[in-house]
């Protein structure tokens, strides 16, 4: 059987050049995806780097390996579906979006203005791209439930595809959608957990410790996988396995908060703070020699 | 009234889903295991692949709904109103109204008359809830007729509805003939003493008040407002120009709901002396619908003594 993967790039995953290839292509974006977000977040003074920069490599995988999408055309009913549950990454998903060319990469620097099309947290309204506004915890993954629904119904091969945080799975809607996903057999929805370890006020294990989540999501009957999130292609191998299943799958991604700058990396102070200006300069600069 | 011309408004809930799920394959049905409440498994029989029961979570539900929105479906959700508004209130708020997507929550039980399962399942603040959210539209039908086609007219609004249903049978005010003008304020009865704005089963107690004010030399004009929001300015200016006095009636809490709404209105617009007949202030409690009317004041015996004291003011300040 042929993976969608190998539709798109003509041989199959594990030839060493290929992945050599694929790291480097996929590395060079999000490099630059990280500058922007660090920069974007400076220039409002104020957002969410830790969260934004941990999810950064999934996302790219998703955009610019996995996903079938057409930026000129955000409604092409073909397309598959990203929700970013946790909104408050949503400086990360503009960027990547500007990048795939949904929009201006010049709105970037307008974030979080009066009047500006990139809000505080996605606006499913004006920004071309996004699906569904998010920014309450806890509700995206139950919209993408719906999606994959909606997509079955229509008998679309359309892949759904959500991002959620650690912290928000406290929230109870992530496990009654965990359940709903389960019962409607939801095979075309593949979840990735951003597992950064950090919430607001502190360690998740600490300020409300999740227990085994891998464990959780299987005995929810998810098919769970565990990986480096931020090994492009462990992600990218992750998402082509999860087609592969008749569940829905959750990728729990281990990462770094605050990934690519050293000073944010596992900062809990991060996680909603913006970089003072001497900040935001460093970060780019660390950024540009990594 | 006879038996016979009472009917549930639920029952014309799940008699419109069964034409549009006829006729429209976009219209989709989600419960949270109260289908045999509130009606939606007649759809579920019919349509099977087109029905979702969710299990008793409510949060989910709202954000499935609006996640089947976005794929082009017609979505009609529905559970009792003290959950779909109050429970899942953040994620109506946040999935379904910010992103104005085409989801119709249209739940039963609403109201004090909810009856013996008392408080926590009485919905008295549902429309102050509702109305307060942006793109949301809000209707409260008064009996089986208007209930079905304000389910027909709302699948084909833009974005969010919700469409409030009680648990008792209503009394039959419209025919079969039945026709619903979305954002009107349809007239019942011309008066010039008073003017009686009304919804849902209280439009029933509002046309008997004015039967009894009649009685007495007094001519009550009664409006039906089954859309609380939008608000018929026009038609509501009308009507309080000619009597230069007002009364709300309503199943809900006095505070938020269609006498907070004309209140808001009329202070700004048209300032004149109104009573809201409605809950003051407090929960519930168990009794039957009959009883809980009368131990909230809500009956027309209540609605007419309100008027006629309104009107023994008249001219004083």
């Amino acid at each position: 059987m042929k993976t969608r993967a190998q539709d798109k790039e003509g041989v199959s995953l594990p030839e060493v050049e290929r992945e050599l290839k694929l790291r480097s292509r996929l590395e060079e974006i999000a490099k630059g995806i990280r500058w922007d977000v660090v920069k974007m977040i400076g220039l409002a003074g104020s957002g969410h780097p830790g969260g934004s920069l941990s999810c950064v490599d999934l996302l790219v995988c998703l955009y610019f390996y996995k996903m079938r999408h057409r930026p000129t055309e955000p409604f092409w009913p073909d397309r598959d579906r990203f929700v970013l549950s946790k909104g408050h990454a949503a400086p990360a998903l503009y960027a990547v979006l500007a990048k795939a060319g949904y929009f201006h990469r010049e709105e970037l620097w307008k974030l979080r203005r009066l009047g500006a099309m990139l809000q505080g947290h996605p606006d499913s309204k004006v920004v071309p791209g996004v699906e569904i506004s998010t920014g309450s915890l806890g509700q995206g993954l139950a919209a993408a439930n719906g999606m994959a629904l909606g997509l079955r119904l229509d008998g679309r091969d359309s892949r759904v595809y959500c991002v959620i945080g650690d912290g928000e799975s406290q929230e109870g809607e992530i496990w009654e959608a965990a359940m709903l996903a389960s019962h409607y057999k939801l095979g075309n929805l593949t979840v990735l957990l951003d597992n950064n370890g950090l919430q607001i006020d502190g360690r998740c294990s600490e300020v409300m410790c999740l227990g085994d989540i891998a464990m959780k999501w299987r005995s929810f009957g998810w098919e769970v996988q565990e990986i480096d999130g931020h090994d492009v292609v462990e992600i990218c191998q992750a998402l082509d396995r999860a087609d592969e299943a008749s569940r829905p799958g959750m990728i729990i991604a281990h990462t770094i908060k605050g990934k690519g700058v050293s000073f944010m990396e596992n900062a809990v102070d991060f996680h909603g703070k913006a970089p003072t200006r001497e900040e935001m300069e460093q970060a780019l600069r660390e950024i540009e020699e990594s | 009234m006879e038996e016979s011309k009472r009917r549930h408004t639920r029952e014309g809930f799940a008699d419109a889903l069964l034409e549009l799920g006829e006729r429209d394959p976009r219209v989709v049905v989600l419960d949270a295991d109260l289908a045999k409440s509130t009606q939606t498994y007649r759809f579920k029989e019919r349509f099977p692949e087109r029905f979702f029961d969710c299990g008793v979570a409510e949060q989910n539900m709202m954000g499935t709904a609006a996640g089947l929105a976005t794929t082009g479906k017609i979505v009609f959700v529905s559970t009792f109103a003290v959950f779909a508004s109050g429970r899942a209130f953040d994620q109506v708020r946040n999935t379904i109204c910010y992103s104005n997507l085409n989801v119709k929550i249209c739940p039963s039980h609403g109201g004090i008359t909810v009856g013996e399962d008392g408080s926590s399942h009485q919905s008295i603040e549902d429309i102050a809830l509702m109305r307060v959210l942006p793109n949301m539209k809000v209707i409260v039908p008064a009996d089986y007729y208007e209930t079905r086609e304000a389910t027909k007219t709302a699948a084909y609004l833009e974005g969010p509805v919700y469409i409030r249903m009680g648990r008792v049978k209503a009394p039959s005010i419209f025919d079969e003939d039945f026709r619903f003008q979305f954002g009107k304020a349809r007239v019942l009865r011309e008066g010039k003493d008073i003017s009686i704005f009304s919804c849902g089963l209280m439009t029933w107690e509002a046309l008997q008040a004015a039967e009894m004010l009649e009685k007495v030399g007094i001519e009550a004009e009664v409006v039906h407002l089954s859309t609380v929001k939008p608000l018929d300015r026009e038609g509501i200016l009308r009507s309080v120009a000619k009597t230069d006095l007002v009364i709300t009636a309503e199943e809900h809490s006095i505070i938020g709901g269609l006498g907070g709404a004309l209140a808001e209105l009329l202070a700004e617009e048209m300032p004149v002396r109104m009573r809201r007949i409605g809950v003051r202030n407090k929960f519930g409690t168990s009794g039957s619908s009959e009883e809980l009317l009368e131990h909230f004041k809500l009956t027309s015996h209540h609605i007419s003594k309100a008027a006629q004291e309104l009107i023994g003011l008249k001219g004083t300040r």
